[in-house]
């Protein structure tokens, strides 16, 4: 099956500056897709180039096969979720939604908009003007404005970040169902990783306008490629070389010899968080670690002597 | 110190408003002194019996409406045009002649409308009084307009645009009407502005094209006439109407 | 995106037009010689602007820089203490400002006429003195300096209410605490605190004032009858009675020079006060 969005050596240059140093990528239809990565990655931008804002410096843009670098944004089939939503102040929740439709001359405008709405769960609010509507449900009315226009590919720039902690978790839950549902492709832009792990199918993981890695949310959290896509997409303890994540790491009073590789240590801090233990300890290497015990484990205090343990089989190595 | 402060305000306050009021209050009075007889509103049946006054209103009008409609147009365009990509040179011309004094910015336009009537075999008349307001209220235009472009998130052009609108779709359905109210303020102040104008038009009008302010300030010249009260009191209120309509459509 | 060249191409036509292009003539002229009949004739000479040397104008300049200077200074000592009033008040503070702005938005003619209502020997100041034997003999209100100031004054006020007003608002309410907490009596707060950090809206209301003050025209020439001759006036005579356009162009120019000095002291300062 073809791909439905392809980006082939995609370079942005910038006076002074090199954004993208050639990304390419291949996001099959259907699917969602996310670019993970810390600001100033390239991220947006590659987004940009994708909506048209923006031409690319060198390579190529495809959407279902053909070139569209040239073509601008009213040209092209893909539609844009804002950070900031970007509702037109002076149009209803209804008028929002119907925007793009009558930009197109689209017919059956009614029917579409009340089909948009009621995906969105917006009923009720249709003659609501953006100031009236809370945060929310400002994000609901965005994806429905693009959605209605059932694009080849939807672009969603970092939409959960204006959200609080809570309503990010639910609206995690939400838009993957939505996508799920109208089985439009999804192209998302976060730097939250765990937004990323909980919500693709695949994600690549971005760093200074490259691209690290491409793969499964398993593939990349338990296989990271290098370094820094370990280090960002979840915590690493780095120890003679290879990486072991907290979680898999346990803490025992004595050396543990069945195919676990086992550390002599000392414990320089336990903290409780609720639903584990952090614990800190300093190898007798020298090498300091922070492991995460469930928290029905031993209670250790600082000062002593344990042995930190893992499963060779969890180890992250990196070349 | 809190119950100075209110005195002050108070009487600061009636400083302010106090000449405005007792000429108003004396615009009803039946003598031509400033001395009360009794209420009367024969100088109010004045205004409208002198037909030079009737015409200069007329005239003001004229003008101020057509200088309005020429310098909202232009200025809406012009702020938004610099929203796009700012021009220090644009700008800095537009402030510049916001701080000319007026007298040299009257004497320069005429100065430049003999220039070209030595040629052209032109007169003075209304519409170069049209011409001049249009000039000087320009740059109030842009400078309203541009303060409420600035409360608009750069993102929503885009936006339309990723829905499916071009450049010029853009600016006609998101950004203009997302404008509205602060047009419409800009507007009702080149209104004001030019309604109000006596320095500028009194260099540049023709002599069949006095204004509503021309005709004052020669009555006030001459001599005290109840009827310039009446006048004040009647011009005063229809700058309040026209300040209350912008308040209202502001906070839309 | 070519649109933004056509949408700011009408202003710049009006702007180089009916601004640029008068300015450029007048600045020509100003080097030119007068006519017999009035206009401008060749040749080309600096004449105009040492005139402006000749003591009879230098009072006239030094005149408005003064009366300027003075109408300012009045300002800022009456504006100021509104202004604070203002924005201690906890509620109403937009009526507040509106009740002061109101006046400035009616007809500057009006506001200016007022005032000759009030002062003249006829006028309603005069004639109740009188009535209440107070004087015997009108008082000479009216076409004099004073009553130039006066309405100067009077016209520019909220002028200067505004960005005091403004600047005072966006005063942290923790730093006057702070003042109190550390031992300062309210007039010490006043004078050691809120007065020197209210400086940027204190300057900026001084300028907004000053300069219509410079090239004021209509105050002088109604409230001053004759014999207050400031530049406006000097700029105006020659124009229309005076038939000396190259010598009216002079003093214009001369003006203009002025005002820019005084916003270039601004715009430098306005830095250095935020950097």
């Amino acid at each position: 099956m073809n791909p439905i969005l392809e980006l082939r050596d995609l370079v942005k240059d910038y006076t002074g500056q090199r954004a993208l140093a050639g990304i390419s990528l291949s996001i099959p239809q259907g699917s969602f897709f996310s670019l993970l990565g810390p600001s100033g990655c390239g991220k947006t931008t590659t987004l940009r180039l994708i909506a048209g804002f923006e031409e690319p410096t060198s390579g190529n843009v495809l959407i279902k096969g053909e070139v569209v670098n040239r073509r601008k944004p009213y040209e092209r089939n893909v539609s844009t979720v804002f950070q900031s939503y970007a509702l037109f102040p002076h149009l209803s929740t209804r008028g929002n939604i119907e925007f793009g439709l009558k930009r197109h001359g689209l017919t059956d405008i009614d029917s579409r908009v009340a089909d948009a709405i009621r995906l969105v769960g917006l009923m009720g609010k249709e003659a609501r003007r953006p100031t009236q509507l809370s945060g929310g449900e400002r994000q609901r009315v965005a994806l429905a404005r693009s959605l209605v226009l059932a694009p080849d590919v939807l672009l969603l720039d970092e939409p959960l970040a204006a959200l609080d902690p809570k309503l990010r978790k639910q609206m995690r839950t939400e838009l993957k169902a939505m996508q799920r549902r109208v089985g439009i492709t999804f192209l998302l832009v976060t730097h939250d990783q765990e937004e990323a792990l909980s919500m693709s199918d695949q994600l690549a993981v971005m760093n200074e306008g490259r691209i690290e890695q491409i793969g499964s949310p398993e593939e990349v959290y338990l296989h990271p490629r290098s370094k820094f896509v370990a280090g960002f997409l979840g915590a690493v303890n780095w120890i003679e070389g290879v990486g072991v994540r907290p979680e898999v790491m346990r803490i025992a009073r004595e050396e543990q010899n069945h195919g676990s590789k086992s550390f002599p240590a000392t414990v320089t801090d336990s903290v409780f968080l609720g639903d584990c233990f952090q614990v800190a300890v300093r190898l007798n290497s020298g090498e300091e670690a922070v492991a995460q015990v469930h928290r029905s484990s031993p209670v250790f205090q600082p000062g002593e002597a344990v042995h930190v343990c893992w499963n060779p089989a969890d180890e992250i190595m990196v070349s | 110190m809190k119950r100075w402060l209110g005195l002050y305000a108070v009487a600061f306050f009636a400083f302010l408003h106090l000449p405005l009021l007792t000429l108003a209050a004396f615009s009803f009075n039946s003598s031509r002194f400033t001395v009360w007889e009794h209420f009367s509103l024969d100088w109010y049946r004045a205004i409208f019996r002198d037909r030079q006054l009737m015409e200069a209103t007329w005239n003001s009008i004229i003008v101020a409406i057509a200088a309005t409609l020429i310098s909202t147009v232009v200025g809406t365009l012009c702020a938004y045009g610099l929203w796009k990509r700012g021009s220090r040179l644009l700008t800095g011309t537009l402030y510049l002649s916001l701080v000319t004094p007026e007298i040299v910015t009257g004497i320069s336009l005429l100065a430049l409308f003999q220039w070209i009537f030595r040629w052209l075999h032109w007169h003075l008349g209304l519409y170069t009084v049209i011409l001049a307001h249009v000039a000087f209220s320009i740059a109030y235009v842009v400078i309203v307009v541009s303060a409420r472009l600035r409360t608009l998130s750069r993102s929503l052009e885009e936006a339309a645009m990723d829905l499916g609108a071009n450049e010029w779709g853009a600016f006609f359905y998101v950004i203009l009407p997302a404008l509205g109210p602060g047009i419409v303020a800009a507007a009702l102040l080149a209104l004001t502005v030019s309604f109000d104008d006596y320095v500028i038009t009194s260099m540049v009008a023709g002599v069949d094209s006095e204004t509503l302010p021309m005709v004052i300030y020669a009555m006030a010249r001459r001599g005290a006439s109840p009827v310039i009260n009446a006048v004040s009191a009647l011009v005063t209120l229809f700058f309040g109407i026209l300040i209350v309509i912008s308040e209202r459509v502001r906070e839309a | 995106m070519k649109l933004r060249f056509w949408f700011v191409l009408p202003t710049w036509v009006w702007m180089t037009g009916l601004f640029g292009a008068p300015f450029a003539i007048v600045l020509a002229y100003s080097f030119l010689t007068r006519g017999y009949y009035g206009g401008v004739i060749p040749p080309w000479t600096v004449e105009n602007y040492q005139r402006l040397f000749d003591p009879l104008y230098l009072t006239i300049l030094l005149r408005s820089f003064l009366m300027a200077f003075a109408a300012t200074g009045l300002c800022l000592l009456l504006a100021f203490p509104a202004a604070l009033f203002i924005s201690r008040s906890p509620k109403h503070k937009n009526l507040y400002l509106q009740v002061v702005m109101l006046p400035f938005w009616t007809s500057f003619l009006v506001r200016t006429y007022a005032w000759l209502f009030l002062l003249r020997d006829t006028g309603l100041i005069n004639t109740t003195l009188l009535k209440l034997r107070m004087i015997h003999g009108p008082l000479p209100l009216l076409y004099n300096d004073g009553a130039v100031l006066l309405g100067l004054v009077y016209a520019y006020l909220p002028f200067m209410v505004l960005p005091i007003y403004a600047t005072l608002e966006r005063l942290d309410p923790s730093l006057p605490e702070a003042a109190a907490d550390l031992g300062a009596r309210p007039w010490a707060t006043l004078l050691r605190v809120i007065v020197p950090l209210s400086r940027p809206g204190v300057v900026a209301g001084a300028v907004l004032v000053f300069i219509p003050c410079l090239g004021a025209y209509l105050t002088p020439d109604l409230l001053g009858g004759g014999r207050t001759v400031l530049v406006g006036n000097l700029v105006q005579t020659q124009f229309t009675t005076g038939r000396d356009w190259p010598f009216g162009s002079a003093v214009s120019m001369f003006l203009m020079l002025l005002v820019l000095l005084v916003v270039w002291g601004f715009l430098r300062r306005e830095s250095e006060l935020f950097t």
